[in-house]
């Protein structure tokens, strides 16, 4: 057999797409061969998982949804030479859109090494960042590389990290804390769990520079408990670079310090919120308080503290090896640099994405993400999860910086990118989020709590076709006491979804409140389901799934549904072969 | 997953404390080695573990009621996790959910008479691409059917024989 290396993608929804199954297959049939295998994590194409590189000695080959099947057709070419065509991913012209407007400072590694290994880290420049820092440059002029870089907060809000940074510096403290805000809350998002299966080492090297720069002697990577595989790797991460003396006493004999320790969330959106991170850390209830004191002035234990998200911190020795330049190169307005992107929803390559500043929506959703699934038009992007909001495809053209998102009514947000065609209700999509942040929020602010529950239920009687004319003005005045009377983001933001909903979308809301229909076919008060006599064939596959007997019909003969029995589950529109059953 | 023998609470608080730890910022991770070992939050157990790291009661449970993670009731063999989140949601997990609650004829929360399945729903589990998506324990099914998920749901049937 030829000499070569297979390495299959295990990141979590990589193996949720049969990975790991494929990786033990294989690892069976090669044993004892010249075929070695090796893991690495997610590249961010998850709509090709399975995915397995062959690296030989001329070149590196990626290859897509590969099954057993595929797998035994590879191994059979390692034996007798040329190597599959087909199944290659980002070879034709069409894929090579994917992958041409993004560029990979964060993500360079994820999907490339093995993310269980410091060796493999090392080999492409792991820790460099590092020892720089430590032989060559002063805390404060790290600081300044880091302000000249840009780069601001990709948790969400955008703030300065340097200045971050210079208020944890400037604080006489003896003890100080760096946490790393892992606890990935917003549904639709899944950047920071990628990087911390796929670059562990990157984050713990951020953090550990800016210890340095900062004077913090102890850190805490806060992590949701919803992450197994990005705990199990992150908490390896550690205790190599621990042995390694990347971390602990003395690191690299230069006298600094630092100790890293995992905290799991346990399950709070609200611990999102800086302050009721600290809480949480702390062992209490993950409710936000009042600021001032701002963290960096009092946070863990009463101590100075400083917190920033998972991709934040793996730009720091990126920008910090490379020079400022290499990253603000990417700019637009007062943005700069790279953000990454959860792109899913209904899109045709979905995935974890990672574009310049400036780049515009329609780029993201028609050339990197190819369009919808369905083949029906794009109607919405939703950015920016809970707090986000929706963004019309009229406003496509607003390129990616925080500036200019904010002002349509959305938020950048962590980077949820959900696409919505036709077939998604505006007014369900808004509902949707709402029932969220109100289950969500913690109960410490009035409007918040009681707020977010009164146009939760407006909501709900719209969609159940009871809505009335005044209901809209009655959620846009909620929704500014819920902004205006809210302690964190979490009720700040929290109208955002229906406010932009509302914006953008009215005539979807008076359709329901006016017409007693959902013009996207989704809200179950507002449908019937009717059989296309035309289309059906009378094959009974609807009948037989229909779980409330609704459906009557003979063999061979025309269906029907009736109504007043039908629950609308919609089960027989996706059991039927011939597309005879209408929403209307 | 055991049921926990009340006769062993005592000893079973003092081992939680001496393997996690019995300051304040320690609440959270007993919670979750608790439920860990149990499945499930035993009230008797939260009550002794309060005791014996000196925390009022009401205050280590607070904790625990704030927190979604934990759960107050034993769980199925079979721990079912829907998901919610936004893409999940957008390529119709609502259907999905009722076809399992229908199937096993049980709602949010509630486990089937024979502790087999206990269903609940999550608000993400960050594999939107491959929505809807359900978790049963630990192995995640990806663009799920009606159809497919009654199959899997059947499979896992089978094997309790």
């Amino acid at each position: 057999m030829k000499k070569a290396k297979l390495i299959v993608g295990l990141g979590s929804c990589g193996i949720a797409a049969g990975a790991q199954d494929i990786y033990d297959y294989i690892s069976s049939k090669v044993e004892g061969t010249s075929v070695e295998m090796g893991i690495t994590s997610c590249v961010g194409l998850c709509h090709a998982e399975p995915i397995v590189d062959v690296l030989t000695a001329e070149e590196r080959i990626t290859y897509g949804n590969v099954d057993r099947k595929f797998a035994d057709k590879l191994l059979e070419a390692l034996q007798e030479g040329e190597l599959p065509r087909e199944n290659r991913i980002l070879d034709s012209e069409e894929e090579k859109k994917y992958l041409e407007p993004q560029v990979k400072i964060v993500l360079k590694n994820c999907g490339v090494i093995d993310p269980e290994s410091i060796d493999e880290y090392i080999q492409t420049g792991g820790y460099e960042a590092l020892k720089k820092c430590l032989t060559t440059m002063k805390p404060e002029e790290i600081i300044e590389e880091i302000k000249k870089s840009g780069l601001r907060g990709r948790g969400g809000a955008g703030f300065p990290t340097a200045v971050k940074w210079s208020f944890l510096a400037a604080s006489p403290s003896k003890i100080k804390y760096l946490v790393c805000n892992a606890d990935e809350g917003d549904p639709g998002a899944f950047m920071d769990r990628a990087i911390m299966e796929g670059d562990p080492h990157a984050v713990i090297e951020g953090m550990v520079i800016g210890s340095y720069a900062t004077g913090a002697d102890h850190g805490y990577i806060y992590c949701r408990a919803e992450y197994p595989l990005a705990l199990k790797r992150i908490k390896k991460a550690i205790s190599e670079a621990e042995e390694r003396n990347f971390l602990g006493e003395n690191i690299l004999q230069s006298g600094l310090s630092f100790h890293l320790d995992v905290k799991e969330g346990a399950g709070a959106f609200v611990c999102g919120e800086e302050t009721a991170l600290i809480a949480s850390i702390e062992g209490k209830r993950g409710m936000p308080r009042l600021r001032p004191p701002f963290p960096a002035q009092s946070g863990i234990g009463g101590y100075p503290t400083n917190i920033n998200n998972v991709e934040t911190w793996v730009n720091v020795p990126r920008i910090i090896l490379n020079g400022a330049s290499s990253f603000n190169k990417y700019s637009y307005g007062k943005s700069f640099g790279t953000k990454i992107f959860a792109l899913a929803g209904k899109i045709k390559r979905g995935g974890l994405i990672e574009v310049p500043m400036g780049l515009s929506i329609r780029n993201i959703v028609e050339e990197i993400g190819g369009g919808t699934t369905t083949g029906l038009p794009v109607k919405a992007v939703q950015i920016g999860g809970p707090a986000g909001g929706c963004i019309p495809d009229s406003l496509f053209d607003t390129p990616i910086d925080y500036d200019s998102i904010n002002a349509t009514g959305a938020i950048m947000g962590s980077g949820g990118l959900v696409v919505m065609d036709e077939k998604t209700c505006m007014v369900d999509v808004a509902k949707y989020f709402l029932s969220f942040t109100q289950k969500e929020s913690c109960g410490k602010c009035t409007f918040c709590r009681i707020g977010t529950k009164r146009m939760l239920e407006i909501l709900e009687k719209i969609t159940e076709g009871k809505g009335e004319e005044e209901d809209m003005g009655k959620l846009e005045n909620l929704a500014h006491h819920v902004n205006k009377t809210s302690l964190c983001g979490l009720g700040q933001l929290a109208p955002n979804p229906v406010l932009t909903t509302l914006k953008y979308f009215r005539k979807e809301y008076e359709a329901h409140i006016f017409e007693k229909r959902c013009p996207a076919g989704v809200c179950k008060a507002l449908i019937t389901m009717v059989v296309i006599d035309d289309k059906c064939t009378g094959c009974m596959l609807c009948k037989k799934a229909c779980p409330v007997n609704a459906i009557s019909g003979e063999r061979k003969q025309v269906h029907s549904i009736d109504p007043d029995i039908c629950t609308r589950c919609g089960i027989c529109v996706e059991t039927c072969k011939y597309d005879a059953i209408e929403v209307l | 997953m055991p049921l926990i023998d009340e006769s062993t609470i005592p000893a079973e608080a003092k081992s939680l404390v001496s393997e996690i730890g019995s300051t304040p910022d320690k609440s959270i991770p007993l919670l979750q080695e608790m439920q860990r070992r149990y499945g499930y939050i035993p009230e008797k157990l939260v009550e002794a573990v309060a005791k014996e790291i000196g925390m009022p009661l009401a205050e280590l449970y607070g904790v625990a009621t704030f927190y979604s993670q934990f759960r107050f009731t034993p769980v199925g063999k079979y721990l079912i996790r829907v998901c919610k989140g936004t893409a999940c949601h957008v390529a119709g997990t609502e259907m999905l959910y009722s076809v399992i609650s229908d199937e096993l004829n049980v709602d949010e929360g509630e486990t089937t008479e024979d502790m087999l399945f206990t269903l609940t729903s999550v608000a993400c589990l960050g594999c939107c691409s491959l929505a809807p998506v359900v978790m049963i324990n630990d192995t995640v099914y990806g663009k799920l059917t009606t159809a497919k998920i009654k199959k899997i749901l059947n499979g896992y049937r089978n094997e309790k024989g």
